[in-house]
């Protein structure tokens, strides 16, 4: 166990050592590098860039709805705010953080490899990402604004007859670009955790977040050439007179929904795996347990990916030409492997040393909300009840309980794995500042959308009927709006006020897996040496040799002096 | 089959007994899903049509165990939470795995999915079932308004964003709407009948209502549908048979009819110069 | 090798049966040709890496008693760093933008993607014989 040898691994470089790197530096570096480290951190600026510019999109859609008649935009700028809202936040932040910046930075680490697979289409990937970022949002800037009808396209409302100009081209573009993106992050992940784990890494000790990064990368490997494939047949009738999506030549409108969201309901995972994965690794750091049920986890995490190709039409339950029952039972069946990921983390903390560091903050302010839009999600599987809340703010609640679940999940990310990343922490009691606002502000703004939804505000409306009681729920759900707005300014003040001002160390949290047995942040080629892989936790094993995992009914040893809990 | 034979002395009894104690228990039950008021609507309400008041007990139904459900997990959370706070710096006892505990949390869930696909199953048969009935309201939705024609009558109605085209339908009679589109994708949503279905175009979706209250209600379009899909509203007036049936020989009037072309170029006009995109705007009939 | 075929055929085997299922009993074809793709690119990794795992002895990240030092040697050979993924993501730009602004932007958007195609390759081919 104590068994720590020098440097097992080398990939020669020509012209240089492989323990010190002297590659260029300044921009040049930036534009070059294929270090997965350098290129994670182009991700993650990149991404919380788009994080800032859809938040202020979202800001400016709730001040829109304060009062019923809002006039701080019109109703063709507020159709353009929210398509980009929502295209930003999912292509453009949600997916990239999770698979190409923490992702990036972290799987190679955690499985103790050198690099990611492929260097080189790695850097690829982000260059395609920031392009198609550009892309997509350029269409701010020429004539005809950006594309306006919604993330999701439907056509026949995207085709050149209702959307004309060349916006609605620069979102295909750029979603192309981000796709191709997302798809060689996908291979390049799947082949750097089958070929380039270290020796005793198998593939049941790896950490939850690398397994979770792995179903993921399947799961994009499924999903985006299926939204690629459908995009070009979009540009194709828009351009090339083909009438694939359009009654008028024979098409089918319908077709684009099926193949939207056999793309999209993959994507919900694709978006949400890997934060389910921070938040594992998080809760059982910060508990000093290992993960309750790791094989559980594991199993569940799969079943989540092979259910998730069954169930695409449940957005299309009011379409009135799906079958019913096979969506709603394979929908409703995802609530099984989610729930025993909620009791695992539960059990994770269950007799632990729960240490509420902001980022734990985080992970438990996960759990709420993520319960939260769990439980009304299961409604939605259900067609009868669909058919009520369709298209209505339920829905829009449902989705954004899950979505600022998944940001606090990937805040609670940030502020464990930042350290590793940049050696140096980040402000705790801003930080606990920051999830307040960010958590009770979530709520305050999700619930009274639940609310309006049952009353009846579809969504997607610049405009609505003066009602009083729609006008009060609108106000507080805007009054929480505004606490989330709050929370990432104090993340940005935080960020500046802790700029190198706390050394991390190694290893601040006590942590578990490989990437805390480097330094912070970690060499070149991430290790000067690793320990024996015996566990998924190698870090602890070779810290605390004296506290191994134990299966039910097994007795710790070491822990009854220790533990007033121990068993007898 | 043979006939089955009469139950021996005492049988009778027992058989009573248990029909009693199955009445009792089938007693509270059945009152809680009759009656929607004793148990809390979770924010939504029956509704004014028959199938809306299904749709609205399954909507307590799956209420009531996402907060059985809800509350028992936050009710594990808080503790795990509150109860294990770091105290010191020992190491806890490292249990990473239960397997009648994990194998518990996962039949559990499986048990209740099924509860609640079945009870999804019935609502979703009664709700879809296209019932027979001689009254049919061909709906058209466009960008951006509806049009209502009534088959077998001259009736027709049209109007466009906020001028709210008003559909007739009589009261306590079931109500077969075709509905379709000539454009882009619309969302036929009204509120009180707990309902929504996409008039897509190329294709005819059908359904069936049956108004159980007389009453105007508010209806808009749910699907984005290009820029004044905020406005594209209409309203539902549930009327009895005989004003419905008096309501339709209006349109046989030659003037009426006149009447409602011209409404039909106003509208038109009114959007080209763009009045209706800031008009004030009012609720209808909640 | 063995846990990631038989993850790869798992998932493929379960899209293979829903597939068989949602087909007969929809006929809907989009979702039906979709899932039977989803079979088939889970099937077609999964069962290279299951006739390899057969046909290799294991490999130290696969073994549970592997001690680092097997781990040990080349695992490859990388450019320290190199420019041309950027050229290549500038040229995939403009050829996305002469999707929308016109044709022209074609010469600029593929000259970068041959160059990077070109420059990259002899790159890997340097690498290789360092």
């Amino acid at each position: 166990m104590t068994d720590v040898l020098d440097p097992p691994v080398h990939i020669e470089h020509h012209g240089e050592g492989h323990e010190e790197h002297h590659g260029p530096t300044g921009i040049l570096n930036w534009l070059t590098s294929t270090d997965h480290k350098v290129i994670g951190m182009s991700y993650t600026v990149t991404a919380v860039i788009m994080l800032v510019i859809g938040g202020a999109f979202a800001e400016i859609i709730r001040a829109q709805l304060a009062s019923p008649n809002g006039t701080l935009v019109s109703l063709a700028q507020y159709n353009e705010l929210f398509t980009m809202h929502g295209s930003v936040m999912i292509y453009l932040f949600a997916g990239p953080f999770a698979f190409g910046a923490l992702a990036n930075i972290i799987v190679p680490i955690q499985i103790g490899a050198p690099d990611m697979a492929f260097p080189r289409l790695n850097a690829l990937s982000y260059w395609l990402y920031l392009t198609g970022s550009i892309t997509m949002l350029s269409g701010f800037f020429v004539a005809g604004g950006a594309a306006n009808f919604g993330w999701v396209g439907y056509a026949p409302l995207s085709n050149s007859l209702n959307t004309p100009g060349s916006g609605a081209d620069l979102w295909i573009g750029g979603l192309l670009l981000t796709g191709f993106s997302a798809i060689f992050t996908g291979v390049n992940l799947c082949a750097t955790i089958f070929y380039l784990r270290a020796p005793g890494m198998t593939m049941f000790r790896m950490p939850i977040f690398t397994w979770n990064m792995l179903v993921t990368a399947i799961l994009i490997l499924l999903a985006f050439p299926v939204l690629t494939a459908g995009l070009i047949m979009l540009y194709c009738d828009r351009h090339f007179g083909t009438h694939i999506f359009s009654v008028a030549g024979g098409g089918v409108p319908v077709l684009w929904q099926h193949i939207f969201w056999f793309w999209g309901h993959p994507e919900v995972y694709i978006l949400a795996l890997p934060f389910f994965g921070m938040v594992t690794e998080v809760i059982a750091v910060f508990s000093r347990k290992p993960v309750f049920g790791y094989k559980g986890m594991i199993f569940a995490t799969l079943s989540i990916a092979a259910l998730s190709l069954g169930v695409w039409a449940h957005h299309m339950f009011t379409t009135g030409v799906v079958l019913l029952p096979f969506f709603s039972i394979m929908s409703l069946l995802i609530a099984v492997p989610t729930g025993i990921k909620m009791f695992n983390w539960i059990g994770t903390m269950w007799k632990g040393q729960v240490w509420f560091s902001t980022s734990m903050l985080m992970a438990v302010g996960f759990l709420f909300t993520f319960l939260v839009g769990g439980l009304t999600g299961i409604y939605l599987a259900s067609p009868p009840l669909d058919f009520f809340t369709h298209d209505t703010y339920f829905v829009v609640a449902h989705f954004h309980s899950i979505v600022m679940a998944l940001v606090l999940g990937a805040m609670a990310g940030l502020f464990y794995w930042g350290p590793k990343i940049t050696g140096y922490l980040l402000n705790e009691r801003l930080g606990k500042a920051q999830f307040w606002f960010l958590f009770l502000g979530t709520q305050v703004f999700t619930f009274p959308l639940y609310l309006l939804g049952l009353y009846g505000m579809p969504r997607r409306v610049g405009v609505y009927p003066a009602d009083p009681q729609w006008k009060t729920l609108n106000d507080i759900s805007t009054a929480g709006a505004v606490m989330i707005g709050v929370s990432t300014i104090i993340f940005v003040v935080n960020i500046v006020v802790s700029w190198k001002k706390y050394p991390a160390g190694d290893n601040p949290w006590d942590a578990q897996t490989l990437e805390w047995f480097t330094t912070s942040p970690p060499p070149h080629h991430n290790f000067y040496r690793l320990p024996q892989i015996r566990s998924e936790r190698p870090t602890w094993d070779y810290n605390h040799p004296d506290h191994r995992s134990l299966h039910h009914g097994e007795h710790d040893v070491h822990g009854v002096h220790e533990s007033e809990e121990a068993p007898a | 089959m043979p006939t089955p034979a009469l139950p021996p002395q005492g049988a009778p009894d027992r058989s009573r007994r248990w029909r009693r104690v199955r009445r009792a228990a089938a007693l509270p039950l059945a009152a809680l899903v009759l009656s929607g008021c004793t148990v809390p609507g979770f924010g939504a309400s029956p509704g004014d049509t028959t199938s809306s008041k299904s749709v609205f007990h399954l909507w307590q139904g799956f209420s009531i165990g996402a907060v059985i459900v809800g509350g028992i997990t936050v009710g594990l959370m808080a503790w795990a939470v509150v109860r294990y706070r770091r105290k010191g710096d020992h190491i806890p006892v490292q249990h990473q795995y239960h397997l009648p505990l994990e194998v518990f949390y996962t039949v559990m869930p499986i048990l209740i999915v099924f509860g609640l696909f079945a009870a999804t199953l019935v609502v979703e048969n009664k709700e879809t079932s296209n019932p027979k009935t001689n009254v049919t309201i061909n709906v058209n939705a466009f960008q951006w308004g509806w049009q209502f024609t009534y088959p077998g009558s001259n009736a027709l109605v049209y109007g466009q964003t906020t001028q709210s085209p008003v559909m007739e339908m009589p009261v306590n009679t079931n109500v077969h709407v075709n509905l379709t589109s000539t454009d882009v994708i619309h969302g036929f949503y009204v509120h009180a009948f707990n309902f929504s279905r996409y008039a897509l175009p190329g294709v005819v979706n059908q359904f069936t209502f049956r108004a159980e209250n007389t009453g105007t209600f508010f209806g808009q379009c749910t699907q984005l549908c290009g820029l004044y899909h905020s406005l594209m509203w209409f309203r539902v007036k549930v009327v009895s048979p005989a004003q419905y049936a008096q309501w339709l020989a209006t349109f046989n009037n030659p003037a009426a009819a006149a009447a409602a072309a011209a409404a039909i170029k106003t509208t038109n006009e009114e959007l080209a110069s763009g009045v209706a995109s800031k008009a004030s705007y009012t609720k209808f009939g909640r | 090798m063995k846990v990631e075929a038989k993850v790869l055929l798992s998932l493929g085997t379960f899209f293979g049966l829903m597939c068989a299922v949602y087909w007969n009993w929809s006929l809907e074809n989009a979702g039906g040709v979709m899932m039977f793709a989803g079979m088939l690119l889970c099937f077609l990794p999964g069962s290279y890496y299951y006739w390899w795992s057969r046909r290799m002895k294991p490999r130290p990240e696969d073994n549970p008693q592997a001690t680092q030092p097997e781990g040990a040697g080349v695992i490859g050979t990388f450019p320290g760093s190199s420019i041309f993924p950027f050229v290549m993501g500038m040229g995939a730009f403009f050829v996305v933008l002469a999707l929308v602004f016109g044709i022209w932007l074609l010469v600029p958007g593929l000259g970068l993607v041959v160059w990077a195609l070109l420059g990259g390759t002899a790159e890997g081919r340097r690498g290789g014989h360092h």
